[in-house]
C-alpha cells in the first residue's frame, strides 16, 4: 500500500490521529490512550497486517517540554511501513505497553526506560536494560549531566 | 496509575516453578559475563531446574558506551566510524547503513561505481562473517577444527580489505557521498583468486560439519521458533529466513546494485538450529554467486562525485534507513533539526532483537544445547550493547 493510502486507511481505524509533518515514511500523531487499541487492529487488519515492531525509541524535545515516542511499524508480509508518533509529558512520561501486541516491545521499552525515564503503564519487567539498577538520571534526556561528561567542542 | 520500576536481584528471586513430583529444588546460574561462548560480555542468568532450563534472563550492558549519546555530539562523518564499533563483523554494512540514511535526508548523488563497490565489499564481508560464526560454531559445539579452517578463510578476505581499506575490522570505508579510497589495482584480481579459493573449500565445510552426524543430530529438534513468534519476536536476518520467512531487504527493497544481481534467498523449515546454520551455509554460496557477477562489471567513475564536505546539512525531520547485514536488519533513524549533527539517532540492531529469541528457545530445553541456541543466533554482544 501506498503512503496515501495508508494514511487513509489507519485514519479510518483512528479518526483524530493527524500526520506528522517532516518525516520520509508515513507518520501518525495518535494519542497515547488509543495506542494499545490503535496498534492491536494494525497487526490484525488483514490489509495492513503490521506483525514487526522494527524499532521503538523517543526523541526529547527540551524546547518543546515533551518527549516524542516513535513506533517503526514494517508488514513483513505487504512490505510496507509506518511509524506512530506518541508525545508524552517530560514531567509525567507515562504510555501504555506495546508488550502484549508486539512480544519485542519489552525490551524497546526498558531501553525507552533507561535512556528517557518513560513510564510503561502495565509492563511486565520495567527495570533498566544497560545501566546499573542504582543509575541516577536517563542519560539521552538532553539535560542529563554528569561528572564525567565532555563539551562538544564549537 | 502508578508504574513500578524493578531491580534484577527482584527479578530472578521470584517463586519456584517446579513441576517434578520428586522434591528438586531450582537454582540459579549465571553464565558470563566472561564465558567463551557468549562471544563477548553478555551475561545470562539461568533458573534451572536439574539439566532442564526454566527461564534465561540476559543482562546486558557491559560493554555499552553510549554511541547513541556520542553521535549527538558529533557530525554526520563521525558517526559513521562509530558505528564500525558496533558489530564489528558487519562494519561496512553499518557504515552503508548511516551513509544510507544520510545520503537520502540530504539527497547526495553517487554513481554505479561507488554502488557497485559497497555492495561487492558488503557480500565479501557477509562472506567473512559467516566463516568466523562458522569456525565459533564448531567450537562451542566441542570442535576446534572448524575454527582455524573458517579463520583461515577469513584471513584471505581481510587482506583483500586490508589492501584497499588499510584496515582489517573496522572500517570506516563507505562515506555519505562516496567512498574512501578508490579500490586497490589488485583488488579485481585477489578476489577472483579468493573465489576459486573459497570454492574449493566449500565442500571440506561441508565434510566437516554439515554432513557430519554429530552435528546433525545435536542441531536438528532444538531451540525452534515458529515464524510467527520470529516475526513477533523482532527477530530478523537468518534467524527469521531459518523460521521460514523470506524477509530479506536486499530482495525486497533493493539497494546499491542488488537489483541487477541473481540471488536466492534460502529458508528453512521448522526453525531449529540446523536450519539457522544451513540458512547461512547456503547464504555463503549466495554471497559467492553475487560477488561474481559484479568482480568483472565494476563500472567506470569517480569514488567521490563532488568533494566531501566536513561538515553535512540535513534538513529537519525523521529519516530512516535500513540495510541487511550478515545478521539481519540494521536500521538508522536519524532526527535531525536542520543543523550539522544529528539531534537524535538511534540504531535498530539486528543482534538485540535476535538475542531476545533466546527465552523462547531455550525455555524448557536442556542447558546442554543452550550453548548450541545461542551460537546459532550468531551474536556479537557491542551491537547489542552499542
Amino acid at each position: 500500500m501506498d503512503a496515501p493510502n495508508l494514511i487513509a486507511a489507519v485514519q479510518a481505524l483512528q479518526p483524530d490521529a493527524t500526520v506528522r509533518a517532516q518525516s520520509d515514511r508515513p507518520t501518525l500523531i495518535v494519542p497515547a490512550h488509543a495506542l494499545v487499541a490503535l496498534a492491536t487492529r494494525l497487526r490484525d487488519d488483514p490489509a495492513l497486517r503490521f506483525d514487526l515492531l522494527e524499532t521503538h525509541t523517543a526523541v526529547d524535545w527540551l524546547d518543546e517540554d515533551r518527549l516524542e515516542l516513535l513506533y517503526l511499524l514494517t508488514s513483513v508480509p505487504l512490505g510496507h511501513h509506518l511509524t506512530l508518533s506518541v508525545s508524552v509529558d517530560r514531567d509525567a512520561p507515562l504510555v501504555p505497553t506495546l508488550c502484549k501486541v508486539y512480544p519485542i516491545a519489552e525490551w524497546l521499552e526498558r531501553e525507552a526506560y533507561d535512556m528517557f525515564g518513560i513510564l510503561y503503564d502495565d509492563h511486565p519487567d520495567l527495570r533498566r536494560l544497560f545501566l546499573e539498577d542504582d543509575w541516577v538520571g536517563f542519560p539521552l534526556r538532553k539535560d542529563y549531566e554528569d561528572d564525567f561528561m565532555l563539551e562538544r567542542p564549537e | 496509575m502508578s508504574v513500578h520500576v524493578s531491580t534484577l536481584q527482584a527479578r530472578i528471586t521470584g517463586e519456584s516453578t517446579a513441576s517434578s513430583p520428586l522434591s528438586t529444588e531450582e537454582y540459579f546460574v549465571n553464565m558470563g559475563p566472561q564465558h567463551p561462548s557468549t562471544h563477548g560480555v553478555l551475561r545470562l542468568v539461568l533458573r534451572l531446574d536439574g539439566e532442564t532450563v526454566r527461564e534465561v534472563v540476559p543482562v546486558l550492558g557491559y560493554i555499552h558506551r553510549g554511541i547513541e549519546k556520542m553521535g549527538e555530539h558529533g557530525n554526520y562523518r563521525q558517526f559513521v566510524h562509530l558505528v564500525d564499533r558496533m558489530d564489528y563483523l558487519s562494519a561496512l554494512a553499518n557504515n552503508w547503513a548511516v551513509t544510507m540514511v544520510v545520503e537520502k535526508a540530504a539527497k547526495m548523488e553517487t554513481n554505479d561505481r561507488i554502488q557497485a563497490i559497497r555492495t561487492l565489499v558488503c557480500e565479501l564481508q557477509r562472506i567473512q562473517s559467516h566463516q568466523l560464526w562458522w569456525g565459533v560454531f564448531g567450537m562451542d559445539l566441542g570442535g576446534f577444527t572448524p575454527f582455524f579452517y573458517g579463520l583461515r578463510d577469513r584471513e584471505q578476505i581481510c587482506d583483500i580489505f586490508e589492501k584497499t581499506i588499510g584496515a582489517r575490522l573496522t572500517m570506516n570505508y563507505i562515506q555519505p557521498g562516496g567512498v574512501m579510497f578508490d579500490i586497490h589495482p589488485d583488488f579485481v584480481k585477489d578476489v577472483k583468486a579468493f573465489l576459486t579459493y573459497f570454492k574449493s573449500k566449500m565442500p571440506e565445510y561441508d565434510a566437516l560439519m554439515t554432513e557430519n552426524v554429530i552435528i546433525q543430530e545435536r542441531l536438528r529438534g532444538i531451540g525452534k521458533l515458529s515464524a510467527e513468534r520470529a516475526i513477533a519476536l523482532g527477530a530478523t536476518g537468518p534467524v527469521l529466513r531459518a523460521s521460514g520467512v523470506a524477509h530479506d531487504l536486499r530482495k525486497s527493497e533493493p539497494y546499491g546494485l542488488y537489483s541487477q544481481v541473481d540471488f536466492d534467498v534460502p529458508v528453512g523449515t521448522v526453525g531449529d538450529c540446523w536450519d539457522r546454520y544451513w540458512v547461512r551455509m547456503e547464504e555463503m554460496r549466495q554471497s559467492v554467486r553475487i560477488v561474481e557477477q559484479l568482480i568483472d562489471n565494476i563500472p567506470e567513475g569517480k569514488t567521490f562525485l563532488v568533494k566531501p564536505a566536513a561538515k553535512i546539512k540535513v534538513p529537519a525531520g525523521v529519516h530512516y534507513s535500513h540495510v541487511e547485514t550478515a545478521r539481519g536488519v540494521l536500521g538508522v533513524l536519524l532526527v535531525s533539526n536542520g543543523k550539522d549533527a544529528p539531534y537524535r539517532i538511534h540504531c535498530r540492531t539486528p543482534n538485540f532483537n535476535n538475542l531476545w529469541c533466546i527465552g523462547e528457545m531455550a525455555t524448557g530445553g536442556r542447558i546442554g544445547d543452550l550453548v548450541a541456541m545461542l551460537s546459532s543466533i550468531d551474536i556479537v554482544v557491542p551491537d547489542i550493547d552499542r
